[in-house]
């Protein structure tokens, strides 16, 4: 109990069961009702923090090197979890999970070439490029460390607990494996080691940015696709970016996780995508499944009371009683 | 509802989406406002000049048909054990208790025994689905009601001395006083203990379980009323366990009701529990229980048909829970459970 302010669940003072993610569901229509985004660290417990911290990841500009995917297993001593062709494009790591903390996917689409050729997707008239209307879309997918985070309210055990920068950790040597953040998590993020039987997954590099130094993936990405700073900054230049993106033609790009009124409360890592987020292996509309937990307690409250009046009725009502 | 059905299309290269920016940029603008249910493909090959429309496919994408979510790693032997063992034990504490009170002896003793034996069941079945057992007792170290898990440990805590003592004192019929406290401690814990579980499934971003929240802690209710009634049957003489059958009666009934009201809600998201493996476990635990409903009703004073409705019951409430359990892994697994009803209500 002694780590209680950093579990993720509300401190003592934030008022018991009104904190967490279950929070937010108490108001209207289940919607956060709130004027200012929230503030993960202080709701976890820290009254004077940093500023939250997080990555942008601008997919337009991903050109699928894989330098995060290498940084981030180098930098955090991240096992090998098999070495096999997926057919899947150049995307042999296939998904994130307790030994892959950055993923980048690839996704071949037959598309447009004069569209392609303007926003500088493909090169011009390159084989194999666009003379065949092939466009690649390239992504570095990684944990959200979502403001509303279902691995960390689901935790029995106070593992997974929230830093003082607003991300999600797990702290391995608390974990006992019980493995509900795996299937809580609504992007299928975090995983269990076989080799510890404990969860994993990124931790923003908790060991470097609490030196002011940037996460390996950030650190290593030569194109600044993936953007680390303070969140509310990375806001500001993903909107710009996308309107730099709409006026160059690309309608198609979005900005996803970005906005603190959707179903996670919004991403710590957020995104600039250029098709639907399922193109990506991304779920569209994700939301954190405690916030229905006040409602599922309800439920089973009724159900449980009404096993008990069924054993009354069953052996009390209109029955005999026997010597 | 029930005619609807999710589709994905697979993999990462899309020949429906043919050429689209013939007509530059404002054409685009056009396409980018269908940020709704499924794309509508617009466009055909080469040659058709981007002017007919194609047949929209109005199936969201998937990269590559892989899962969105990662597939619960509980196995189930282990968990789905687990919510049978727990669900028997906590109703066969209710039944014990009062049944002790309308003046049967012979029933709660057995229910008693039931409910301690099947909690250590239980209890075994969680640890052993550990990833490091040796760890279990960190579910102590905090306690949280965002976690369901953290809210049944602190449960079990409690209700695992209550069952064991109550037990004990009705076997070896030892102080009988704290016997009578533990009896009815370990009913009133043993209501949550036998619905907890719902939370704990639905609480998860598994679509056939989370969907299914409303009706869940009901169909857990019930299944385990009719296991706890279905072990009384099966265990004591007809003349003793008319309780027991009621309370399976009961049981069987709301479990079948609920069971019902969840995959009409559910529409096209019931079909995991339709389908497949889950589909024909879930199938013929429908046939025992009503099997087993019938029989419990109509045993009268017959030894063999009231074990036997017992049995089909006990049976019938474990493959329920392997079918939930397993109608979950399935939805976790395709992807389009999980985009198909959140493109669904993107486009409102």
């Amino acid at each position: 109990m002694t780590d209680l302010p950093a579990t993720g669940f509300p401190a003592p003072a934030a008022g018991g069961a009104t904190g967490g993610a279950a929070g937010p569901a108490g108001g209207p229509a289940g919607g956060p009702a709130l004027a200012a985004p929230v503030d993960p660290a202080a709701r976890a417990g820290f009254p004077d923090h940093p500023p939250r911290l997080g990555f942008f990841t601008d997919t337009s500009v991903c050109i699928g090197c894989k330098a995060c995917e290498v940084a981030c297993k180098e930098w955090n001593e991240v096992p090998e979890d098999g070495l096999l062709l997926t057919g899947m494009s150049y995307d042999n790591t296939g998904d994130l999970n307790a030994s892959t903390w950055r993923h980048v996917a690839f996704i071949e689409q037959t598309g447009s070439p004069a569209h392609d050729q303007r926003v500088g997707l493909v090169a011009d008239g390159g084989p194999g490029g666009a003379a065949d209307g092939t466009r690649w879309l390239m992504s570095s997918d990684v944990c959200k460390h979502c403001t509303e985070a279902a691995c960390l309210d689901v935790c029995p055990t106070g593992a997974l607990m929230r830093t003082e920068f607003g991300t999600v950790v797990v702290q391995d040597d608390v974990c006992n494996g019980c493995g509900y953040c795996v299937s809580a998590c609504p992007f299928g993020v975090i995983g269990r080691r076989e080799s510890d039987g404990g969860a994993h997954k990124c931790t923003l590099c908790y060991d470097r940015i609490g030196d002011g130094l940037t996460p390996a993936c950030a650190k290593a990405c030569p194109t600044e696709s993936i953007q680390f700073g303070p969140v509310d900054e990375l806001r500001e230049r993903a909107q710009a970016r996308l309107l730099e993106l709409h006026e160059s033609g690309e309608a198609q790009a979005r900005l996803y996780l970005e906005n603190p009124e959707d179903g996670i409360g919004g991403g710590g890592a957020f995104f600039l995508l250029l098709d639907e987020p399922e193109v990506y292996g991304l779920p569209p509309d994700p939301v954190v499944t405690t916030r229905d937990l006040p409602r599922m307690w309800r439920q089973v409250a009724a159900a449980g009371a009404s096993l008990a009046v069924g054993a009354f009725i069953a052996c009390l009502v209109g029955g005999r009683r026997r010597a | 509802m029930s005619g609807r059905r999710f589709a994905l299309r697979r993999g990462g290269s899309r020949p429906g989406r043919g050429p689209d920016d013939g007509a530059g940029p404002g054409r685009r603008d056009g396409r980018a406002g269908r940020g709704g249910g499924g794309r509508e493909g617009h466009g055909g090959h080469g040659g058709h000049g981007g002017e007919e429309p194609m047949v929209p496919t109005a199936r969201p994408d998937s990269y590559y048909g892989r899962p969105v979510l990662k597939e619960p790693l509980w196995e189930a032997p282990d968990v789905a054990g687990y919510l049978f063992f727990g669900g028997l034990a906590g109703a066969s504490s209710l039944l014990a208790a009062f049944a002790q009170l309308s003046g049967n002896r012979e029933l709660p003793r057995v229910s008693k025994a039931a409910a301690a034996g099947a909690i250590g069941l239980s209890l075994a079945a969680l640890v052993r689905d550990l990833g490091r057992p040796a760890r279990f007792l960190n579910m102590l170290r905090v306690f949280k009601v965002t976690s369901p898990m953290s809210v049944g440990s602190w449960l079990l805590t409690g209700y695992g001395p209550a069952a064991g003592a109550a037990a004990a004192s009705a076997l070896t019929g030892r102080l009988p006083r704290a016997g009578a406290a533990a009896t009815a401690a370990a009913a009133a814990l043993g209501a949550g203990v036998a619905t907890y579980t719902a939370a704990l499934v639905c609480d998860t971003a598994v679509p056939a379980w989370h969907e299914g929240y409303r009706e869940m802690p009901f169909v857990f209710a019930g299944s385990a009323a009719s296991a706890a009634g279905g072990l009384g049957l099966l265990a004591v003489r007809p003349e003793r366990s008319r309780e027991a059958a009621r309370f399976a009666v009961l049981g069987a009934a709301t479990e079948l009701t609920a069971k019902s009201l969840l995959l009409r809600r559910l529409g096209p998201m019931a079909e995991p529990y339709q389908k497949g493996r889950a589909g024909t476990v879930m199938e013929v635990a429908e046939v025992l229980t009503a099997a087993g409903l019938a029989g419990a009703m109509l045993a009268g004073r017959s030894r063999p048909v009231a074990a036997l409705s017992g049995a089909a019951l006990v049976a019938a409430s474990a493959l329920t829970r392997f079918g939930i359990f397993e109608a979950g892994r399935v939805s976790a697994r395709d992807p389009k459970y999980t985009i198909g009803p959140q493109r669904e209500r993107l486009s409102g």
